[in-house]
């Protein structure tokens, strides 16, 4: 019993085992991108077709909040939380996280922030309807009653976000193995070591301007109202502040990620591993001086306006350096494409295609035509879904045996992939074309001009929904009646958390590695 | 450099010159408008794409070359090279070299942007919840441009929409040819952003902000944008429609602006029996409240309140007046858009429809009245 998990359902209430909490992290997020992926469904029949046939734009412009509120929140950031929980302190040879009984605290409270959310979609007046950016007056003095609640739910996933970040930093200074020095740490650790800096820095000023909000609606400030003084704009300029960070810290795991499996599956050293730390650095950075690129079409003065240009495109310099070293990786490997390896590859080019918007939308004088438009919806739909969930996705294939003990079934993964792939490139390609063929984004209804791009988009959208539900099936699969994993699993993997046995023991690295 | 993307311009231009009103179902790139501002930055847009395009050439391409020499099962052995300070240096300088011979062309059309400078007519564009206001400074013009009726009547109906549907309002913003004429924007509730793709303008429509913008149209025609910025419920459904006209034409539309409001000030002065009230009211409310109070005046539980038992609508009349001319609890006012036979007959309407039966008249001489003694 002193080594082993408790029985039952008090296991998971009361764990301070950075496993068990790694695991309810994952499929939390799990269920979370089924209920966002639900929402997006609504949101893609709605728009099978010009005019309003299901919803109502009231439940619509719900259905668009909510989605990004739920996929960025509830999906993308716990999953990598539950990713670093898992294998952080593997990769480090540590006996478990730093500050287990925050880690439990920290978890726990996610589920309690989401159900407040989701249940504003049953109150009166509806669900947050302003956007995931929530951009006052619009979520303030206009908007439904339930707004107060999204702020709470807000200022507990960023609770919730603070400890998990401060667990990890402490983790990774404190307690790596003899040997690990900084510069020896897996790429992934790195990655998630800089989103942890991130996190603190950038999770506080989102706490800020929902108490700002807060105090508009109920105690008479006028911080973002204009007749009392207040400035619109500056929401902006304070949610983008978070905001801009906000996107690398859904991007930067999933480089660590790709750069574990990439070398594993062409049996070959990353490339150029210090420049990727040092690029790493330099996005995080930047990610903090390029926010008002966002808001090019508020009135900046034109030198902001050049400067936060510039600086914006500067972000394609580091992030250039890291597709080039993990193509280097790959060339004159010895390749074979597992699941994993396939998502890896597929975010690597979609990611660089979605760099390439990216890039086009730095260029301010043609954001102006590009700005909320569905361009915009491709671009980080490109970086988020082919960039953050398919290196989630990825990177569940490669350490579920490790997990779990048990292998995964390779054609049904292969299947999945192929199915995943066609679905988000039928569903997210075209709307870079509605997008240029100037269809504004977050409308529930649009011109018959629109009408054959958003129904490609609305039938991938689906090909994608199914695609996941064939995920799940698979990774129930696997825990049920998979094969016997070996504790290598993979031929090229290198990296402590292959040196313990599959499935990795509830307590592993009681005694420290001596790492060379 | 200019030239260069100049002329892929002209090349483009003459591949694809699609009408300004005519749809294209398959449309799947940027236009390229109808002003200097609208080229350049179309041409920029194209430059960067085709650079965009030989870096992905180059890179996707040493992917899948690599994907099929450098695999496992062809038999090879993997190198363990894993360092390169040479080949970090090239690609970090190389791709700095690219973007700085991007930004200036970008630097160049942004400044052209900002020039607003020299204007020869000043419109003021007031976003609302959810229509647009122009008012053309100094000439006493000022009117409302709402989606209009054909396309309202579409949106829930199965037959199949026209053309122009959700593109087309009841008054267009005109502006003559060949003029330097300056919007500026702002907005009288919430953020909205004034876009027209043709003319390459689009700028945000902020409460408490005036933001400038400018175009120039050699040729008349007809242009068509949407509210680019989420502004709540309706949001998709507040188009802009321009028509650029000689200045001849222009000069003459002018006059006909200010005969109607000559006349809707006359009319004001008019004094209405109940029935014409009640059905010129219902013609109102239906346009400009039913959208959130409902066309049964039940109103959304939560979101907006009903008008049918609203103690508003059965309280007195002065606040009834001040809650339609002026707004209030996220209410847009009305005051502005409505005439004040409008403002007189939907108040009368609301007092006296849905079981309100206040039998109470309110004359648009009540409205001026109360409107002067602000």
């Amino acid at each position: 019993m002193a080594h082993g998990p408790a029985k039952g359902f008090s296991r998971w209430l009361y764990t301070t085992n950075h496993k068990d909490i790694g695991s309810m992290y994952l499929w939390f997020s799990f269920a979370m991108f089924f209920l966002g992926g639900i929402f997006a469904l609504v949101i893609r029949a709605e728009l099978f077709q010009p005019g309003m046939q299901i919803v109502d734009p009231n439940f619509f412009n719900q259905m668009t909040t909510m989605h990004g509120l739920v996929m960025v929140f509830g999906a993308v950031m716990p999953a990598f939380v539950g990713l670093a929980n898992w294998m952080v302190p593997m990769m480090i040879g540590a006996p478990d996280m730093a500050l287990p009984r925050m880690n439990n605290w920290s978890f726990w409270i996610l589920p309690f922030a989401f159900a407040m959310l989701a249940s504003t979609l049953f109150m009166e007046g509806g669900a947050p309807n302003f956007g995931w950016t929530f951009y006052a007056p619009l979520s303030t003095t206009y908007a439904p009653a339930s707004v107060t609640f999204f702020i709470f739910a807000v200022h507990i996933m960023g609770a919730s976000s603070i400890m998990g970040s401060i667990n990890i930093i402490a983790t990774i200074l404190n307690m790596r193995a003899p040997g690990m020095t900084l510069m020896k740490m897996p790429l992934f650790v790195w990655t998630w070591l800089i989103t942890a800096y991130l996190l603190i820095a950038v999770m506080p000023v989102l706490a800020g301007v929902v108490t700002m909000m807060l105090m508009d609606i109920h105690f008479g400030t006028s911080f973002f109202d204009a007749a009392g003084g207040g400035d619109p704009v500056l929401f902006q300029h304070v949610f983008w502040f978070f905001g801009h960070p906000e996107v690398y810290i859904m991007i930067l795991p999933a480089f660590g990620v790709v750069s574990a499996i990439i070398p594993t599956f062409a049996r070959k050293p990353l490339f150029g591993y210090s420049s990727m730390v040092y690029a790493t650095a330099s996005i995080a950075f930047l990610s903090f001086i390029v926010w008002a690129h966002h808001m090019f079409t508020v009135g900046i003065p034109l030198l902001g306006e050049l400067f936060f240009m510039y600086a914006t495109m500067l972000i394609a310099v580091p992030t250039g350096v890291k597709v080039f070293n993990w193509v280097t990786t790959m060339w004159k490997g010895a390749m074979t494409f597992e699941t994993p390896m396939l998502f890896s590859i597929a975010f690597v080019i979609l990611f660089t295609i979605g760099g390439f918007s990216g890039l086009m939308l730095a260029i301010a004088p043609v954001d102006f035509q590009y700005h909320d438009t569905y361009f915009v919806v491709a671009h980080f739909h490109y970086v988020l879904v082919p960039g953050a969930i398919f290196s989630i996705t990825a990177a569940v294939y490669y350490w579920l045996p490790k997990w779990c003990g048990k292998m995964y079934d390779e054609t049904l993964g292969k299947t999945h992939f192929w199915l995943a792939f066609a679905g988000l490139n039928i569903t997210f390609f075209p709307m870079h074309f509605s997008g240029l063929a100037y269809m504004p984004r977050r409308i529930p209804d649009y011109n018959v001009a629109f009408a054959n791009w958003n129904m490609i988009s609305s039938v991938g959208a689906f090909l994608f929904g199914a695609a996941q539900v064939l995920f799940l099936y698979i990774i129930i699969r696997t825990i049920v009646s998979g094969k016997k994993a070996t504790d290598q699993v993979w031929e090229g993997a290198t990296g402590l958390e292959w040196s313990v046995p599959s499935p990795a023991p509830y307590h592993t690295f009681s005694t420290p590695p001596e790492v060379k | 450099m200019l030239s260069i993307f100049k002329r892929s311009l002209a090349l483009l231009l003459a591949a694809s010159l699609p009408v300004a009103a005519e749809i294209d179902p398959w449309q799947y790139n940027l236009t390229e408008g109808v002003t200097s501002v609208s080229q350049n930055v179309y041409g920029l847009h194209m430059f960067i794409f085709y650079i965009c395009c030989i870096i992905g050439v180059i890179v996707f391409g040493a992917m899948f070359v690599s994907m099929y020499l450098h695999r496992k099962s062809r038999g090879v052995e993997a190198s363990q090279f894993h360092e390169s300070v040479k080949l970090e240096l090239v690609w970090t300088i190389v791709p700095a070299l690219i973007l700085i011979g991007m930004a200036f062309p970008a630097t160049k059309s942004l400044m052209e942007i900002y020039d607003t400078d020299n204007a020869e007519l000043d419109i003021i564009v007031t976003g609302h919840q959810w229509k647009w206001q122009y008012e053309y400074r100094g000439e006493g013009v000022s009117f409302f441009s709402n989606l209009s009726q054909k396309s309202k009547d579409q949106i829930y109906s199965a037959d199949a929409k026209s053309d122009d549907y959700l593109l087309d309002v009841d008054n267009p913003l005109v502006i003559p040819t060949g003029t330097k004429v300056r919007f500026l924007v702002t907005a009288a509730d919430v953020i909205h952003s004034w876009w027209v793709p043709e003319l390459a303008v689009k700028r945000d429509a902020i409460p408490g902000y005036i933001n400038e913008a400018w175009t120039k149209v050699d040729e008349p025609g007809h242009f068509v944008g949407q509210c680019a910025e989420l502004c709540g419920k309706d949001h998709g459904f507040m188009p802009i429609e321009v028509k650029v006209v000689s200045p001849e034409e222009f000069e003459s539309w002018l006059g006909e602006k200010r005969a109607e409001a000559a006349a809707i000030a006359e009319a004001a002065k008019q004094t209405f029996t109940i029935d014409q009230l009640l059905e010129e009211g219902k013609v109102v409310y239906d346009t400009y409240c039913a959208a959130c109070h409902q066309a049964n005046g039940q109103g959304v539980p939560g979101a907006f309140p009903a008008i049918a038992g609203s103690p508003i609508a059965m309280g007195d009349v002065g606040l009834h007046m001040d809650r339609v001319l002026n707004g209030g609890v996220g209410m847009p006012p009305f005051g502005e858009q409505l005439t004040p036979v409008q403002s007189a007959a939907v108040i009368t309407y609301q007092r006296n429809a849905f079981g309100n039966n206040m039998g109470d008249i309110v004359q648009p001489v009540d409205v001026v009245q109360y409107q002067q003694g602000q």
